[in-house]
């Protein structure tokens, strides 16, 4: 496919990475740091005969995109931190109604209104539910400008495929920082598979369709919750992961967006001071490599977890070891970027 | 190789625009590249900053605690940044509109006239910030001259000819201001 490497910044790349991953309709209400987004969206949707609707509120973007979605559309919202808190009663509507979506959320600090600087204090949010009742979203960390353009794609793919919302977890650094990436120059759409289940109409088929997100009888509601647990766990396939300089390490760092990219530094740092250290970074944050981490930490004397966080992945880290390697916390909250320096006088500390 | 610099001033010197042409430079080289602006809550009339990191190998941080250089354009930003800067790393100073001189001692200090040396050679000050980046390339040169001239002739282009020129003659005079006036260290 043509493609040109260009110098792009990290929002911008997602809402590019939209655009060429056939996103049909977008609704969103602004915030920072993720403004980017729906600035290129409301020049580019139109331009390509597509919808971009700037709502006048988060929980009403998040209900258009029930609605478009209902509808077999590609369909998707952005926001931030506390724009993603009032979106989460429309997000459980979705996963119940079984409708395959994006919503990107560029984490800012929180709790409450926080700060409008990085953070990944959501992960609980993205990953453990946040709305009510028992669902999941398919949760991606991006962890570069690269990453930040093609999730988009690969989030409407995964979300079709499992009729489930698809979320990208990334964060203010990810959003505003700038990298070469490779950007696509022909809008060739991607193949979207059928979706024989959509309210698009009748179409000379004998029966309706009906989204529903409503259950009242609870036998009924039991078993649609059974079905959406089998469909869960046959997600667990789609687990992805990466790692660097793990083969000789002796302590493995697990992190994932922004903060693995500082785990990576303080690898290198750690080296140099004679310390082997390693990272595995999860791309999917759920479904959750708990098998890759359990193997890649056997043998190690120690597992870090760094994030932007009061240590949340951290648990999900410790379940998966389940005590076989003791498992140490870095951690900071509020918008604070610990340098790579910080990281590996953590790292020190852990192996002493 | 990892060369991480931080680009500051005033809003409107063109400290971001200073750190995208490095960084395309870098990008045109084939290395990897990063830049990172600061968007947090600045005051009117505050500093604006970025951070470039450029590198041969896959940049794992975009931020750091310890660069090889930082360009100052105005004195807040040497204020706020010169503790940045590591042991034996480089600091530009915009001598201009900067009156003191660094605390570090620790550091090569280079000073410059960049809003003067700008009027001079392009009638305007505009300038300054690519005069500045000439001495950054003339001391750090971790990119090659012609790559940073491409950048610059690239990201001007919507703005024509004549300011392509401006900025082309900026950044060679911001060049030979360091080498034609030695106050290098030991000042």
């Amino acid at each position: 496919m043509p493609a040109t490497k260009q110098l792009t910044k990290g929002n911008e790349a997602l809402a590019m990475g939209a655009v060429a991953g056939g996103c049909d309709c977008f609704f969103g209400y602004p915030i920072t740091p993720q403004n980017e987004v729906p600035e290129v969206l409301s020049y580019e949707m139109p331009k390509r005969g597509r919808v971009f609707v700037q709502a006048e509120s988060e929980v009403a973007s998040i209900n258009m995109v029930y609605g478009a979605a209902a509808a077999g559309k590609r369909a998707m919202t952005s926001s931030s931190s506390p724009g993603i808190s009032l979106m989460m009663e429309g997000v459980s509507y979705i996963a119940c109604a079984e409708l395959p979506c994006l919503i990107v959320n560029v984490m800012r600090g929180g709790p409450g209104l926080g700060s409008i600087t990085p953070s990944q204090g959501d992960y609980f949010q993205a990953c453990k539910g946040g709305g009510h009742g028992d669902y999941h979203c398919i949760v991606l960390a991006p962890w570069n400008v690269q990453e930040m353009y093609e999730f988009p794609a690969l989030g409407f793919e995964l979300a079709d495929r499992y009729r489930c919302p698809a979320m990208i977890l990334a964060d203010g650094v990810l959003g505003a920082m700038m990298e070469p990436a490779t950007i696509r120059d022909d809008d060739a759409p991607p193949d979207v598979p059928e979706k024989p289940w959509a309210t698009s109409g009748r179409n000379g088929r004998n029966h309706k369709n009906i989204v529903n997100s409503l259950v009242i009888e609870p036998y009924g509601l039991r078993d649609h919750n059974l079905k959406l647990q089998a469909k869960y766990a046959k997600m667990q396939c789609e687990t992805r992961w990466d790692t660097r300089h793990t083969d000789d390490a002796e302590i493995l760092l697990v992190a994932y967006g922004i903060a693995a990219r500082l785990a990576l530094s303080a690898c290198k740092l750690a080296r140099k001071q004679g310390v082997n250290a390693g990272l595995l970074r999860p791309i999917t944050l759920y479904p959750f490599p708990s098998d890759a981490i359990v193997e890649c930490a056997a043998g190690k004397k120690r597992v870090l977890v760094v994030e932007l966080s009061s240590g949340q992945m951290v648990e999900d880290v410790r379940l998966a070891i389940n005590g076989k390697v003791p498992v140490d916390f870095y951690g900071e909250m509020g918008g604070v970027i610990p340098s790579p320096a910080d990281i590996c006088r953590k790292i020190m500390e852990a192996v002493q | 190789m990892l060369e991480q610099t931080v680009l500051a001033g005033f809003g409107g010197q063109g400290v971001l625009m200073m750190g995208k042409l490095l960084a395309s430079a870098a990008m045109d080289e084939g290395l990897y590249a990063s830049w990172l602006p600061s968007y947090g809550p600045e005051m009117r009339g505050g500093t604006a900053n970025c951070i470039v990191v450029v590198s041969d190998e896959e940049i794992g941080s975009p931020v750091s605690d310890a660069c090889d250089a930082i360009v100052v354009m105005n004195q807040p930003s040497l204020e706020k940044f010169e503790s940045k800067v590591r042991p034996d790393g480089t600091l530009i100073i915009n001598k201009s509109i900067v009156p003191v001189e660094t605390t570090r001692k620790d550091v090569n200090a280079h000073y410059l006239e960049a809003d003067d040396i700008a009027e001079k050679n392009c009638d305007a000050n505009r300038s300054a910030n690519v005069v500045m980046l000439g001495a950054l390339q003339s001391v750090r040169q971790i990119l090659k001259s012609d790559s940073v001239r491409r950048a610059i002739a690239c990201s001007f282009k919507s703005k024509g000819q004549q300011v392509i020129d401006a900025n082309l003659a900026a950044f060679a005079a911001g060049t030979n201001a360091l080498r034609t006036e030695p106050i290098g260290p030991t000042r």
